[in-house]
């Protein structure tokens, strides 16, 4: 009945090499990283960190298991760089809201990107950037993206531990409320007309912001199919300015095509 | 406290329905273009002794850190000490199975589900209409009835796959053959090997004169294929109740816990997969219910 | 009269600061107190240590998509109805690990299962919320295969009621018929007049808990009182619901323009399930270390307004909300009864104050009846 066991071989495989890149952003994606403490030093066990500038000098060249990529694309030197990586990296993973949908600073994307250089800098003429700041699959084809600004540490371990046992990567798409009712926050718009994009954002982030008693602003984008139309229009009935609606989609994910198409759209309702 | 006049209570306390059994790989066998056929046993003898299983039937197969994945059982059910899933690659769970060698020990637990009613169809022709993977879980009937041949009428299997080497189980249909099952064959895209019918399964049905006061349609594949099965079935006047569909939804306990794999009335891992047209009638076809 | 206990189905009278005796008899018999306090803004279930715990002098104004915490012109100790959270929270918590499994020489062993389980002593159970219970009791303790997680946790619970005598806005309980007056079930159930607790004693269990407390027994003035409240108390229902045949309605109207109508509006974000008392999908989740070692099982809640939900090989049975909220709506008021013999709604109106956008289903099924 019994098959023979099988052989258990020794482990001597080479550890995955991981690399952590950036682009425009803050680091704070980068920091949630070192911020895993004593998860951090398995990852390490785990993988080969042959780059990460933020953590340590030692810079290995590609190719790369894994890239983790944090920023948006916003210079014109990013473009080339990011095809670079994308050659050098078997499995790309954008970080962020600034990698996944360009990031607060996209919101240049609606205006003159040369009226912000002229009004910012002594000497507008040494800047070179582009007209707009976009997410990394702008640009390249990209296998996963971890939402949030910041991500969550939780969710970028998960995936990649996903990766190391040979699963498809996944986090959850259905919006922030269902974390927020898992962990018992009373809705802060039913319970007090705080205007919050829980019921349109991606969940992630274990609804944080509405557990401190502040509507969520939307930092982990859409999520899957978001009723955008609905909840604005519901913002506005609970006495929501029109502009209050356009400034809440357009913020760290404002980017996003569902939160640009309704931040838009609720502008245009203004006009 | 339970108030015992409104809370029932099982027989006996059920140890935990979740609870998996290890199980080792005890052969593979590549039977098409990513499907494969995985022979497995468990590791515990009491359980390997006690573990039965029905026509039609489901295993949760589990990989640690990985998931759970609901699988028919394809092989003969009067030999449950190996147990047999025929299993395509396709999601992560069955993806990482294909990692798997011989050897190599997965969680098991199961049967669950509804079955063929072959003890209903006794004295029955039975007429199986699949597609692709759609023959895994009819396959432990045609054992069935090659065990039992005298306790059935005529047998048909209608059988159509996307190419001849999308086929399942093909060394085994002259034997079947040879037993009297009918089989009539059909592919999408033919090739030049290929000598027989091109076109969709519920096709083959115009080849045949069957009886329809004593023929049932046994039928398994996708929603679409099963849509136009019944079809014809009806039009040859085969009763409703006579028609037997094996439904897939999101089985994610396979015991009615988690209520993923709702059909209407049914939790498909509880009263399905199989069902009786009649009690599915109002619901199939519906757009996305 | 102390030393006593009361008889089962006995109507005592108690002062109502004697509610603390029974709540100290339940500590001292082990039970940990959970029961209705203020927090953020709203009412939620949580560990108390006593009635100071209680939101005396607090009631909710709640109508679709709005809930609003009032000071009471009375120190009433339950003086508001159900809140954002419901019981379901401690009986089948959001989030628990259902076994932890370690790989072990090429093969694995399951090393552990559900943590023990806390006695809990719910204190303040409405009407719908116990039929609730009742209703869950029948998903995890009715069928072949139980939940035994559940099971022990409410083997252990003690149910400390409470008759609702003012019904919120969105309210339809006597609608559904399982309040305002609690159904069985109960240890103890109160009603709270002007200055006392009716108790009525609901198991030999509850009779123990009155032991310390000093009671009498309940006059006929009090008890017309309160007979008289309840009653009041049913015809204030914020809401209707005509529930005549449900289950064939919504079967013959799965094609009804109104789902499209709802669809518009909903916004699909699952909190009406999330709150719903009797709402019991569960998601498994596989949650691994970094090595690859060990491993857990974790059951979290779930929802059919997650597209994910539906999955099957190659998409998704309910791509768009239309399906979803179907799904939802003919689950709760008809194939509910199919599946568990009775209805999946308990009239609680948690769905329709939670909604972000205030969709309410007595609204929407008096739609579908066309009487809107």
């Amino acid at each position: 009945m019994k098959a023979p066991k099988r052989k258990i071989k020794p482990e001597k495989r080479t550890k995955p090499k991981l690399a952590v890149i950036k682009f425009t952003s803050c680091d704070g994606c980068q920091l949630s990283l070192l911020d895993a403490e004593d998860a951090l030093l398995d990852v390490a066990d785990a993988v080969e960190i042959a780059y990460f500038v933020e953590a340590r000098d030692r810079r290995l060249p590609g190719p790369y298991d894994v890239t983790l990529v944090e920023g948006s694309i916003s210079m014109p030197e990013h473009i080339e760089q990011i095809q670079e990586i994308r050659e050098q990296s078997k499995f790309l993973i954008a970080i962020g809201a600034c990698a996944t949908a360009g990031g607060i600073q996209a919101l240049r994307n609606w205006r003159n990107v040369d009226d912000f250089v002229r009004m910012v800098y002594a000497h507008p003429e040494y800047i070179d950037t582009l007209e707009t700041s976009t997410p990394i699959s702008e640009y390249v084809q990209v296998d996963f993206e971890l939402r949030g600004c910041p991500i969550n540490k939780h969710q970028l371990l998960d995936v990649v531990t996903s990766l190391l046992i040979g699963k498809q990567p996944r986090t959850p798409t259905y919006s922030v409320c269902m974390e927020c009712k898992r962990r018992g926050t009373p809705c802060v718009m039913v319970s007090k007309g705080v205007p919050c994009l829980g019921p349109v954002t991606q969940a992630g982030c274990n609804a944080i912001c509405p557990s401190v008693n502040r509507g969520c602003f939307g930092c982990y984008g859409p999520m899957e199919a978001p009723n955008t139309e609905s909840l604005g229009q519901h913002l506005l009935d609970i006495g929501a300015a029109p502009g209050e609606v356009v400034r809440l989609f357009r913020n760290f994910s404002g980017y996003a095509e569902d939160f640009r198409l309704a931040s838009d759209a609720f502008e245009e309702m203004m006009a | 406290m339970l108030n015992t006049m409104t809370t029932p209570t099982a027989p006996v306390p059920h140890p935990g329905p979740m609870l998996t059994f290890p199980a080792r790989i005890l052969e593979i066998k590549e039977e098409a273009y990513a499907i494969a056929t995985y022979q497995i046993a468990f590791e515990s003898e009491a359980v390997r002794k006690t573990y039965r299983f029905r026509p039609g039937q489901f295993n949760m197969l589990y990989l640690p850190g990985i998931g759970e994945v609901p699988i028919s059982m394809s092989s003969d059910p009067a030999e449950s000490e190996v147990i047999g899933h025929t299993i395509r690659y396709a999601g992560n769970v069955t993806r990482a199975i294909s990692r798997l060698q011989t050897g190599d020990v997965i969680g098991v637990r199961g049967p669950y589900g509804s079955y063929w009613p072959m003890e209903r169809l006794i004295g029955d022709d039975l007429c199986i209409v699949t597609g692709g993977i759609g023959l895994a879980p009819l396959r432990p009937v045609i054992y069935h009835v090659l065990r039992h041949r005298e306790q059935y009428g005529r047998v048909y299997l209608l059988y159509g796959a996307r190419t001849p080497k999308d086929m399942l189980y093909t060394d085994e249909y002259e034997a079947w053959k040879q037993q009297g099952i009918q089989i009539l064959l059909t592919v999408d895209r033919a090739d030049p090997s290929w000598r027989g019918n091109v076109g969709v399964v519920p096709m083959l049905f115009y080849q045949l004169r069957l009886d329809p006061k004593k023929t049932a349609v046994l039928t398994c594949g996708p929603e679409i294929m099963i849509h136009f099965v019944i079809y014809e079935a009806l039009a040859r006047r085969i009763s409703k109740e006579r028609i037997y569909v094996s439904m897939e939804r999101n089985m994610k306990c396979g015991v009615g816990l988690c209520g993923h794999c709702q059909f209407g009335p049914a939790f498909v891992c509880k009263e399905g997969p199989v069902f009786a047209y009649a009690a599915i009638e109002p619901f199939f076809g519906v757009e996305e219910f | 009269m102390p030393e006593l206990t009361p008889t089962i189905g006995a109507f005592v009278s108690i002062e109502k600061g004697r509610l603390q005796n029974v709540m100290d008899a339940l500590k001292a018999a082990g039970y940990t107190l959970v029961g209705p306090t203020l927090d953020e803004g709203a009412i939620v279930y949580d560990e108390i240590e006593g009635v100071a715990d209680l939101p005396r002098g607090w009631t909710d104004r709640q109508e679709p998509a709005s809930y609003r915490l009032q000071r009471r012109e009375d120190d009433a100790y339950f003086g508001y109805v159900v809140g954002p959270h419901s019981w379901k929270k401690f009986l089948l918590p959001p989030r628990r690990t259902l076994m932890r499994v370690v790989k072990k020489e090429g093969a694995f062993v399951v090393v552990d299962e559900e943590e023990p389980a806390p006695r809990y002593a719910f204190i303040g159970v409405r009407g719908c919320e116990m039929q609730a219970i009742h209703i869950q009791d029948r998903v995890f303790l009715g069928g072949p295969y139980q939940d035994p997680g559940y099971r022990a946790r409410r083997q252990q619970a003690f149910v400390l009621a409470v008759n609702c005598t003012e019904p919120g806005g969105t309210c339809f309980c006597a609608s559904m018929g399982t309040g305002p007056e609690v159904g069985l079930g109960y240890d103890l159930a109160l009603t709270e007049l002007d200055d006392i607790f009716i108790v009525e004693i609901g198991s030999e269990l509850g009779a123990t808990m009155m032991r310390e407390t000093d009671w009498r027994p309940a006059g006929a003035f009090e008890l017309q009182q309160a007979r008289d409240a309840l009653a009041e108390a049913r015809r204030n229902m914020g809401r209707q619901l005509d529930t005549t045949d449900l289950p064939n309605l919504l079967y013959k109207n799965l094609e009804h323009a109104r789902w499209d109508q709802v669809a518009d509006r909903c916004l699909s974000c699952g909190n009406c399930t999330m709150v719903c008392p009797t709402c019991f999908c569960q998601d498994v989740l596989d949650v691994s270390d970094l090595k690859g070692e060990t491993f857990e099982r974790v059951w979290v809640w779930d929802s059919c307004f997650s597209i994910d939900y539906s999955h099957v090989h190659g998409g998704n049975i309910r791509p768009h909300t239309r399906a979803r909220y179907r799904q939802w709506l003919t689950h709760k008021f008809a194939s509910w009864i199919d599946q568990f013999g009775v209805i999946g709604c308990v009239g609680c109106g948690r769905c329709i104050t939670w909604c972000p956008v205030g969709i309410d289903v007595t609204e929407e099924i008096d739609a579908i009846r066309g009487e809107v």
